[in-house]
């Protein structure tokens, strides 16, 4: 007989998830299950309509990283043409995807987990929250929404708005980037490199803060995986997928992305719509497959960052390695993300000095000529795989999409779990450790509504149950 | 031709005997609601979105297939006139599939913003959420039956001004559907001459250049205008 936690959040009506904990009779935690209620159907949305379309329809499946759906999208248009996008595109394209990275994980980062980080995770929850943080310490939020900001704002200087830019399309972009909006984006970007500077700080301090928990914050063996450059440097937008193992052996390199069916296959679970990806070689039995992805897996993957100061940030980042083994805690992501922001500083500092980067000759021409298109790309949370089958005129017969939050599916459940075990407390559920597995949920970023409410704590409903059903203990919160 | 005189919205005025409702309202700088008329089609009165009051009767006429008459009494604007001229949008909006959002005329679209005008914020009436293809056979051009709102300005144009006859109208009612060369995929079609005129004329994302992204087709109909210029009045004068 087991009994059962659930943890189920109630106030959001979409995009919400919950949480079960199974205790044995013993009150020990014999699993733990994320799941994901929600349902939104996008690749059955897709068939019938045109390839043409796909990057505007795709980025509304999120509001949080709609840049990164454009990309994937136009990237398996661009595949369908057959054509190779004029240069200038690709650079903007880059530059596009990287506003992306740095709003999304400094929203992450200072809105959603700093407020945990500075105040303790058990602290008031009605305070441990954005709005708490603009009292407390009003200068690190404010650098926070500033450093959001400015990625936003390189989003909107490309592409006329920062929500849904429809502005990446097959074959390139829509309009070429001015002499004007380039000076913009160069005069917001020495306050940016302060900005990140304050957050590691931060981070270094929760290292010691939070000592004792990193352990239990989902550090375990696993794979990695995600796209690296040519030479192995740290990659966004294009590249080679690499799968490293947690004795940190490149167990693949090299493969080109529209090979991705090759190594990763999905599962399908009753109690979730997320589907479960996982490393096809190793199968998915028992979590044998489970691979992590997004800033942590791609720190993991690559072999050098590529610019300044993000390689001296990675170089001091692989200190946490042990025997040469990839960084396992899951709590390191949140230091993966702020690396990650830098580079991403450095890159558009690098490609707005461009002399090409105003060329106007930013879209390519051509019909269909491929009757697949694959287009992969890095995510904010991780690779994105956008699989288009088409007909011969272009109309979607079948689509494939294979999203960051799905591949950590495994990884985040393991997470749930090693928490539920290291803090669940017989038949009482603590707000310490309701708040932890709250955090060791936003540890990933999950592109989910409720994971990202900005301000307040995640809603949840708490109910501990008897081995026969009976509400034994009932909490709700949010 | 003869001058007349009549009311619209209270205020007197003159009209030519030959002219359109429509005509005469627009002329005194009335505005006035209009789907499937164009400038330089024939009118088929099929939106309603024209009508009008006349007093003396209880019946709403279509302005754009009235003619004047002496002494007519008409009113332009009226809370029952708003009401029905929303739900004709409504009407529209929920007969097939309109999402905005992802639609290539986003912005740029006549049934959107004559649904913004009419404060239209919301549809009343069960969707219908028909299953319907896109057809993007044609070399140049797509056609997407989620978007037609059968004002049939493509039908019209194509014969009246191409002299191609491409498009017809296959089916009653709900059903209705507009079909290239009786039915044939638009790009194996061999009347259609490929010169946009439809796609030019069509209010909505029914029918767009093929390689359109969300929000990026914008049309031009003012071709129509010195066409017909020069084809009845010798006028050829590009504006
Ligand atoms: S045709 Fe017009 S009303 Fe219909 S979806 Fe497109 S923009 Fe909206
Ligand atoms: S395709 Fe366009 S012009 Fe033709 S009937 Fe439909 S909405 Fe009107």
């Amino acid at each position: 007989m087991t009994r059962t936690v659930m943890i189920d959040p109630v106030t959001r009506i979409e995009g919400h998830a919950k949480i079960s904990i199974h205790l044995d009779d013993a009150g020990k935690v014999a699993d733990a299950r994320f799941h994901v209620t929600e349902f939104r159907g996008f690749e059955k949305f897709c068939v019938g309509r045109s390839f043409w379309e796909m990057p505007g329809i795709t980025a509304r499946i999120c509001g949080i990283c709609p840049v990164s759906h454009l990309m994937a999208s136009a990237k398996a248009g661009d595949a369908i043409l057959g054509v190779q996008i004029p240069p200038t595109a690709e650079k903007l394209r880059r530059m596009m995807n990287w506003g992306q990275i740095i709003q999304s994980h400094a929203l992450s980062f200072f809105h959603l987990s700093s407020p945990d980080l500075i105040m303790g995770m058990d602290s008031d929850p009605a305070q441990r929250n954005i709005m708490g943080l603009i009292q407390q310490d009003p200068e690190l939020a404010r650098k926070g929404i500033r450093l959001r900001q400015f990625g936003q704002e390189v989003i909107r200087t490309l592409g006329g708005k920062s929500i849904h830019p429809a502005w990446t399309v097959p074959g390139g972009v829509r309009e070429p980037l001015t002499a004007e909006k380039r000076e913009k984006i160069a005069t917001m970007l020495p306050e940016r490199f302060d900005l990140i500077e304050t957050a590691l700080d931060l981070v270094y301090n929760a290292h010691e803060t939070f000592a004792n928990e990193i352990g239990n914050y989902g550090d375990f063996p696993s794979l990695f995986a995600g796209l690296v450059g040519p030479d192995g440097e740290l990659e966004h937008y294009n590249g080679l997928l690499r799968v490293v193992n947690s004795e940190g052996k490149r167990v693949e390199d090299g493969i080109a992305p529209e090979k991705y069916r090759e190594i990763i296959g999905e599962a399908v679970e009753p109690w979730s719509y997320l589907k479960f990806p996982y490393y096809k070689p190793l199968g998915y039995a028992n979590g044998a497959g489970m691979y992590r992805v997004g800033p942590l897996a791609r720190l993991n993957v690559c072999d050098f960052a590529g610019t300044r100061r993000a390689n001296r940030a990675l170089h001091e980042f692989r200190r946490l390695m042990k025997l040469d083994k990839p960084v396992s805690g899951t709590f390191y992501y949140h230091y993966a993300r702020l690396i990650e922001i830098l580079f991403c500083l450095e890159k558009i500092e690098d490609t707005i000095q461009d002399p090409d980067i105003l060329n106007t000759h930013v879209r390519s021409q051509a019909n269909v000529n491929k009757l697949v298109g694959i287009g992969v790309s890095e995510a904010p949370r991780g690779t994105l795989y956008h699989e288009y089958h088409i007909d011969e005129h272009g109309i979607i017969k079948e689509a494939n999409l294979i999203i960051a939050t799905g591949q950590n599916n495994l990884a985040m459940n393991k997470t749930v779990r090693q928490i539920a075990e290291a803090y669940v407390d017989g038949n009482n559920l603590t707000e310490g450790m309701l708040n932890r597995v709250e955090h060791g949920i936003r540890m990933y970023d999950p592109c989910l509504s409720c994971s990202t409410h900005a301000v307040g704590q995640m809603p949840m409903h708490v109910q501990l149950l008897s081995p026969d059903g009976e509400v034994l203990d009932e909490k709700i919160r949010g | 031709m003869s001058v007349i005189t009549l009311t619209i919205n209270e205020q007197l005025v003159s009209a030519q005997s030959e002219q359109t409702l429509l005509e005469a309202i627009r002329e005194q700088g009335v505005e006035i609601p209009t789907l499937c008329h164009l400038e330089g089609l024939s009118d088929k009165g099929g939106c309603r979105l024209c009508m009008v009051e006349a007093v003396g009767t209880n019946r709403l006429m279509p302005a754009c297939v009235t003619k004047v008459q002496e002494g007519m009494n008409v009113r332009t604007e009226s809370e029952r006139l708003v009401e029905y001229r929303k739900m004709i949008i409504e009407l529209l909006l929920s007969e097939r599939n309109h999402i905005c959002a992802v639609c290539v005329m986003n912005g740029h679209c006549e049934l959107q913003s004559l649904a913004a005008n009419l404060g239209v914020n919301h549809v009343r009436y069960e969707y219908v959420v028909p299953d319907l293809p896109m057809d993007a056979s044609h070399e140049r051009f797509v056609q997407d039956q989620n978007r037609c709102i059968l004002c049939v300005r493509c039908v019209r144009v194509c014969h009246e001004v191409e002299g191609a006859h491409n498009w017809d109208v296959m089916g009653r009612g709900v059903n209705s559907m507009v079909i290239a060369d009786l039915y044939q995929p638009w790009g194996s079609s061999r009347s259609c001459t490929g010169c946009g005129k439809c796609v030019q004329v069509c209010p909505t994302g029914a029918l767009s250049k093929k390689g359109s992204t969300v929000a990026e087709m914008v049309k031009h109909h003012d071709f129509l205008g010195w066409i017909m210029n020069g084809r009845e009045k010798n006028i050829w004068e590009y504006r």
